[in-house]
């Protein structure tokens, strides 16, 4: 009997243990400490995807040659699980000591739990790393007036690509106006190619979509009535029009069949871009390089064209405003020790320079740096990198994405909501309804 | 019943014959186990019933907020599509599971040479990751780059995964190719076990093999009937990688279960509180279930209990 009870126990403690096991696993470590060489080591946790990728393991390595008394270790996640890891590892005091992010609402969460450190007074020291740096890039990485972020990487626009060949085949031209690519739709749907490629699984893929909507409809000023926590300002009429307009997309079956089981990490939107199964795709510059690199002569080929969101009529936003990261931002986690934070200060600063931006440049890529015009120039790839610069520089509004934008509880409603509108669950008004609970949250 | 009639004094003849060391040594043995279900499975339990009363981002400070996280989920129509959907899993899985091992169980008990050779191959997916195997269905299922493209089979180029219906559908069948091989093991295990004397019995008096199975193999897996269907239905509770690296609980929330809406809204939203609610409700779910089922079964079996552990 004792021996039956015993047994019975552990079972229920198994099936017990469950839920929380699968909540345990997502809680890796990662502890600061020192590498196996036993020099003074910082860590870093990276993106996976090309030719991203490379780049910036290419620049831990220049530093960890540059500077053999210490080392910076890095570890590269995908960026779908590195948004979740990097939150659940702050939380459990085992972040690493660069925290790489977006800045905005996450960056002021972490700020609030005092979990980053303030740059400010570093960079009052060093001011030729700030003098470095573009403005449009500093404002999403500081909260409060205070720099608690630097930008680093690349600046990326959001833009819509269009395939030239399929454009031909089908004998049409790249829409104008909103107006136009409604038009567009039946004609690509006749001729048996998607309209627009999209990663609809990923969520934030189709946000892209209600940013720019939102923007040529209504303006800036929409959104930013949200981001200021002004009561029930997703209702505005014109993002009741912004949602009703994208409802109207998806019933004209304008995104490609099986969007919504689409990843972006996948790349498989992407995909269907050069492989000419689908004509368009809004997405963020980032992906010209991995085009480039996955889509043979796609990219080096001329067939890749790419223009800003077109205006739509009537509506208030100015055709040059853009949505995007204007840059990534690394932080400096509070917890780690001084030794480390000196190491990852001396890292940041290795990534404020020439050498660093032409890296960027090399793949196709806008850096955050100033004065890279001539080496711009030079690029295979100007012609792109013109496009984006012209952008981002020309954009009255250079808006962050919302999901970084807003605060993470926000943020994760925004992205639940938006799949059930692509999914045509709940109505342009029950959106607003749900969204308008989570403003100033 | 008979077995524990007879299992019972066996023991406490045993018993009678070493009094004092096996009381001493009894306790001790159990003490491993107990160890790490406390640090394991009770210290968490609590933790996240404490949590379920606060309010915490999961990275500052952790206040306490009294029952307003339970209230704030309580309220919140997505218990009632997290609990419905999950039931759903928990349902279909079992219609399929438990006919399709039931019977792989039976055919695999024979001694036949092909049958082994079979065994093993049935085993497979079980050795796989749900992750693993998430993805690769993800890329088979894929309409524009998947198996239906590829072949050029036009049925099989459905919105699999984009589809309410047919995710649901999907995951279904997919749970089920990874863990009948699994059931089937037990129920193999419970086949071997029937005595053969019934079956000579049966033959005699000239009863065919769909009447042996009805009367003989059925009846006496009943234990083992229960325990399989414990792992299933408590299993299905606490289900969450596969659909996790599938779907993320879409589209829409059409595939989110309990599990899943924990992830997000601890995980992903931020919201520590919530998550632990919705936690407490899964344990209380998942151990309501296995009383149920055992209280079904009849409260003791040696058999089962055994197999419980595995």
């Amino acid at each position: 009997m004792e021996f039956r009870t015993t047994t019975r126990r552990t079972f229920l403690g198994l099936s017990l243990s469950l839920p929380l096991g699968v909540a345990l696993s997502a809680c890796g470590s990662d502890g600061p400490g020192r590498s196996s060489s036993g020099k003074p080591t910082a860590t870093i946790w990276y993106l996976t995807g090309q030719p991203a990728e490379d780049v910036r393991k290419g620049s831990v390595e220049r530093f960890n040659k540059a500077n053999p008394d210490v080392a910076v270790e890095v570890t590269l996640f995908e960026n779908d699980a590195y948004k979740t890891k990097i939150k659940t590892a702050i939380g459990a005091g085992q972040a690493p000591t660069i925290i790489f992010g977006w800045g905005g609402g996450t960056l002021r969460s972490y700020v609030q739990a005092g979990q980053v450190d303030d740059l400010t007074p570093w960079l009052d020291q060093n001011p030729q790393i700030k003098d470095k740096l573009l403005e449009s890039t500093l404002p999403a990485g500081m909260v409060d007036d205070k720099i608690y972020a630097l930008p680093t990487d690349r600046i990326q626009p959001v833009v819509l690509f269009y395939n030239k060949r399929v454009f031909g085949k089908v004998g049409v031209e790249p829409p104008q106006t909103w107006g136009d690519v409604l038009e567009l739709v039946p004609k690509f749907n006749a001729a048996g190619v998607a309209p627009f490629s999209l990663a609809g699984q990923s969520r934030w893929t189709n946000m892209m979509w209600l940013e720019f909507l939102f923007d040529r409809i209504g303006g800036p000023e929409v959104f930013e009535a949200v981001y200021n926590g002004e009561k029930n300002a997703w209702s505005h009429p014109d993002a009741i029009k912004a949602l009703t307009e994208v409802q109207k997309l998806v019933e004209m079956n304008a995104f490609v069949k099986g969007f919504s089981s689409i990843v972006a990490d996948q790349d498989a939107d992407q995909a269907l871009l050069y492989t000419d199964k689908a004509a368009m795709m809004l997405h963020g510059s980032w992906t010209y390089g991995t085009m480039k690199v996955n889509g043979g002569d796609f990219v080096s080929g001329g067939h890749l064209g790419y223009m800003n969101f077109p205006p739509v009529d009537g509506g208030k936003g100015d055709p040059s405003n853009t949505f995007g990261n204007p840059a990534q931002y690394l932080s400096i986690y509070s917890k780690a020790t001084p030794e480390q934070k000196e190491i990852a200060k001396r890292y940041l600063a290795s990534l404020v320079t020439d050498e660093e931006a032409k890296a960027w440049i090399d793949v196709g890529s806008l850096p955050v740096l100033k004065g890279t015009e001539s080496l711009l120039e030079q690029s295979p790839d100007a012609d792109f990198l013109k496009f984006t610069y012209d952008i981002a520089n020309n954009a009255k509004h250079f808006s962050q994405s919302w999901d970084q934008a807003l605060s993470p509880t926000a943020a994760e409603a925004l992205l639940d909501n938006i799949a059930k509108l692509f999914q045509l669950s709940i109505s342009p008004q029950q959106f607003a309804d749900n969204m308008n609970q989570f403003i100033g949250k | 019943m008979s077995a524990i009639a007879s299992g019972a004094p066996a023991g406490s003849a045993r018993r009678a014959a070493a009094p004092h060391t096996r009381d001493r040594v009894l306790p001790l043995l159990a003490l491993p186990a107990l160890l790490f279900f406390v640090a394991f499975g009770v210290v968490p339990l609590i933790g996240v019933l404490v949590l379920s009363f606060t309010t915490w981002d999961g990275i500052g400070e952790i206040t306490f907020s009294g029952l307003t996280s339970w209230r704030e989920v309580l309220a919140d129509p997505q218990l009632a599509h997290g609990l419905w959907v999950t039931f759903q899993v928990m349902a279909l899985s079992w219609l399929v599971q438990t006919p399709a091992s039931l019977l792989l169980g039976v055919f695999l008990a024979g001694h036949q040479r092909y049958r082994a050779v079979l065994a093993v191959i049935f085993f497979i997916p079980l050795l796989l990751s749900s992750a693993a195997i998430a993805v690769a269905y993800q890329a088979l299922l894929d309409p524009n780059f998947g198996l239906g493209a590829g072949l050029g089979i036009d049925l099989l180029v459905q919105d699999w995964l984009g589809d309410p219906k047919l995710a649901m559908g999907v995951i279904v069948f997919i749970v089920s190719w990874q863990f009948i091989p699994f059931h089937a093991l037990i129920y193999q295990g419970g086949v071997r076990q029937i005595p053969r004397s019934m079956y000579e019995a049966a033959q005699i008096d000239g009863a065919g093999r769909v009447r042996q199975f009805f009367s003989i193999t059925l009846p006496q897996l009943k234990y083992t009937i229960i325990t399989s269907s414990t792992l299933m239905v408590v299993g299905s509770v606490t289900f969450f990688d596969l659909i996790f690296v599938l779907t993320q609980g879409g589209p829409g929330d059409a595939t989110r279960v309990l599990a899943l809406d924990m992830y997000k809204r601890g995980f992903q939203a931020n919201l520590m509180g919530p998550a632990s609610v919705i936690a407490v409700i899964i344990v209380l779910i998942g151990l309501g279930l296995a009383l149920l089922l055992r209280r079904i079964g009849g409260a003791s079996n040696p058999a089962a209990s055994q197999l419980d552990g595995a």
